[in-house]
């Protein structure tokens, strides 16, 4: 873990106390961003990944969870540690964030250019008319063919791919170190997605951000990131760079969420589906968290597998009894 | 009014500017016009009373006492002998110089609390919620009439009274509004980018909390009528010998057996006043706020 990571998240543990127990949202994230590199973060709805970045924002509800174990570090920043004054700071500043429903977020009552001007006041000391011609260039620069008429729309009159690119224009404002985005394509048709995943990757390469892209899509990984986490119930299970997670992929659970790619099956084949479910977070066996649906279940399962080094530069790893047998033998 | 636009895109939108909109949704429901027209000829009456009425509403003429609807007297006199159409025409300004005091002032007042109430959440959020509960506890017809009393009988005390009860309400609903606003994407969106609370509640949550608020206070324009009415009733209102619809309504009831339109004339101003106010609110709501339709 070297200093110089944008961001560093260390067995972070999270969990929402609920009536009798609580649902044990993260239980050990461990997981880097080093600068300039766009790092994916995939997994089924529940496994933790919009938390994780919820709570790198510290935008949970202030008393809604409790921080178990673990930390997370900005830059060297404790960002569990910091006071909301210094986050107040560190967002819009140094951490963009976008979100999955370009829809919902910008205010429905404001024209789009009295929104961008309103958040670059905030950041930059910039005349009225300045920030004016400064939200033009940016979304000029995110390729926005006509951005007079667009700051004069209110959001509702643009389409989902235009509001994620004013979205993105509005993270980029202020060049932040780290652009965390919520699967921000989900609501997207394809074509759109691609074109708003690629002027993302273009302008962060650009403007030397890195990204944390949180998706559910292993396609979109495969095409976009540097490198992947794969989380299940919570827990990161494997890592590694994108290439050679995909081509070789070690962890039973991400084999069965390759598997279940629709382009790995000829068509009219059945998509292969992974047998029972998600764990109920309330209550987590105290084992391997996957070894209910699991092909290689094993007496070691009853405990909980560490993350090991599956390679000599230790830039792939796995939490699999499984696998461990075998990289040992 | 681009809340009326986002609210409904289903119909066919006339082109233009958005007043041309929303004049073109209340055309399309009578009763919301009706309500409006209403409302339109109350204020005319109210600014051209002194032209309209034609009598002195003050003048004291003894010889022509209660006397009944004539060609003279379109609506009779009053046990002085004073023109209860002028009276009428003249009371108009109390009424509604009450609902324009009490509703902009508690809408204004209850709104920024309730949604600095909702948007800050913790103990201040408490103190404000315990302290409108208290004064929801008691009906408010009878917390205004003590409030009224203590203040001392006057139009301006019975003003204040009315809105020291009503802001609870506003309070109530701004918070709620408050409080949805709070989860809301672009909020969420806005502080990723670092904006503060305050910058929250000015830019994002009073914005939008709107709508309920101004449905809420057209339907309590037609309350506040009746309110400052029942309180002239009573006494705690407007004194003598201002004109007041309320005041003249009680009068005439020592009267009402043999000269129904005393109380009767006054009573169909409040009556039709607090019902156009009303007719005006339920459109508007049905504009705002489609989901809460037909409720």
């Amino acid at each position: 873990m070297s200093e110089s990571s944008v961001l560093s998240i260390d067995n972070l543990r999270l969990e929402f106390p609920i009536y009798r127990g609580a649902v044990k949202a993260l239980n050990g994230v461990t997981l880097r961003v080093e600068p300039r590199e766009i790092v994916g973060v995939v997994g089924e709805s529940g496994s933790g990944k919009s938390v994780t970045a919820m709570a790198v924002m510290r935008l949970l509800v202030p008393g809604s969870y409790q921080v178990t174990g673990g930390s997370a570090r900005f830059l060297g920043q404790d960002l569990l540690a910091a006071s909301e004054r210094t986050m107040l700071g560190l967002r819009g500043t140094q951490v963009a964030m976008i979100f999955q429903e370009p829809m919902t977020a910008l205010n429905p009552t404001r024209r789009v250019g009295e929104q961008m001007v309103e958040v670059i006041r905030r950041h930059r000391r910039l005349g009225r008319s300045q920030a004016r011609d400064e939200a033009v260039a940016l979304l000029r620069d995110m390729h926005v063919a006509d951005p007079g008429r667009i700051q004069q729309s209110y959001p509702f009159e643009l389409s989902g791919g235009m509001r994620q690119r004013v979205m993105l224009a509005l993270a980029f404002s202020c060049r932040p170190q780290l652009l965390i985005a919520d699967e921000p394509t989900t609501a997207l048709d394809v074509t759109v997605q691609r074109q708003v995943l690629l002027l993302m990757r273009e302008k962060a390469r650009e403007k030397n951000a890195a990204v944390l892209f949180i998706t559910h899509d292993m396609a979109v990984v495969s095409q976009f990131c540097d490198r992947v986490y794969v989380m299940y119930a919570g827990a990161v299970v494997e890592d590694g760079p994108t290439a050679e997670v995909m081509a070789a992929p070690r962890h039973p659970y991400t084999i069965a969420l390759l598997q279940a790619l629709p382009d790995r099956v000829a068509s009219r084949g059945a998509i292969a589906a992974i047998p029972g479910s998600v764990p109920d977070l309330t209550q987590l066996p105290a084992g391997c968290a996957f070894a209910s649906r699991c092909p290689w279940v094993r007496e070691a399962c009853r405990t909980r597998p560490p993350m090991v080094p599956l390679d000599a530069g230790g830039r792939r790893h796995a939490a699999c009894w499984a696998v461990q047998d075998e990289v040992g033998r | 009014m681009a809340i009326a636009l986002a609210a409904e895109t289903a119909v066919p939108v006339p082109a233009g500017h958005p007043l041309g909109y929303f004049w073109y949704r209340v055309r399309q429901s009578p009763l919301t016009l009706a309500g409006l027209a209403i409302i339109l000829v109350v204020l005319a009456v109210m600014l051209l009373a002194p032209l309209l009425a034609p009598h002195d509403p003050n003048l004291v003429d003894l010889e022509h006492r209660l006397l009944p609807p004539s060609a003279t007297y379109w609506f009779g006199t009053d046990e002085v002998g004073r023109d209860l159409f002028s009276r009428i025409l003249f009371g108009s300004r109390q009424s509604v110089s009450v609902a324009l005091f009490v509703v902009p002032v508690a809408g204004v007042l209850g709104s920024l609390l309730g949604s600095f109430s909702g948007s800050v959440g913790g103990a201040a959020d408490t103190v404000i919620m315990r302290a409108t509960d208290i004064v929801m506890s008691v009906p408010s017809l009878v917390l205004t009439m003590a409030l009224a009393a203590a203040l001392g009988p006057s139009l301006f005390n019975a003003m204040l009274a009315i809105t020291v009860v009503r802001i609870p309400f506003y309070v109530r609903l701004a918070r709620g509004q408050a409080l949805l606003i709070r989860e809301l994407n672009y909020t969420k969106a806005a502080r990723t980018f670092g904006a503060s609370r305050w910058h929250l509640v000015r830019w994002h949550v009073l914005r939008n909390a709107l709508p309920p608020i101004i449905v809420q206070a057209t339907l309590d324009v037609g309350g506040t009528i009746l309110m400052a009415a029942a309180l002239g009733f009573i006494g705690l209102g407007a004194q003598q010998p201002t004109a007041e619809w309320g005041a003249m309504v009680a009068t005439g009831r020592n009267y009402i057996l043999d000269q129904w339109w005393y109380s009767a004339f006054p009573g169909c101003a409040i009556l039709v006043t607090a019902m156009g106010c009303n007719l005006f609110g339920d459109g508007l709501r049905d504009l705002l706020d489609p989901r809460q339709k037909g409720r």
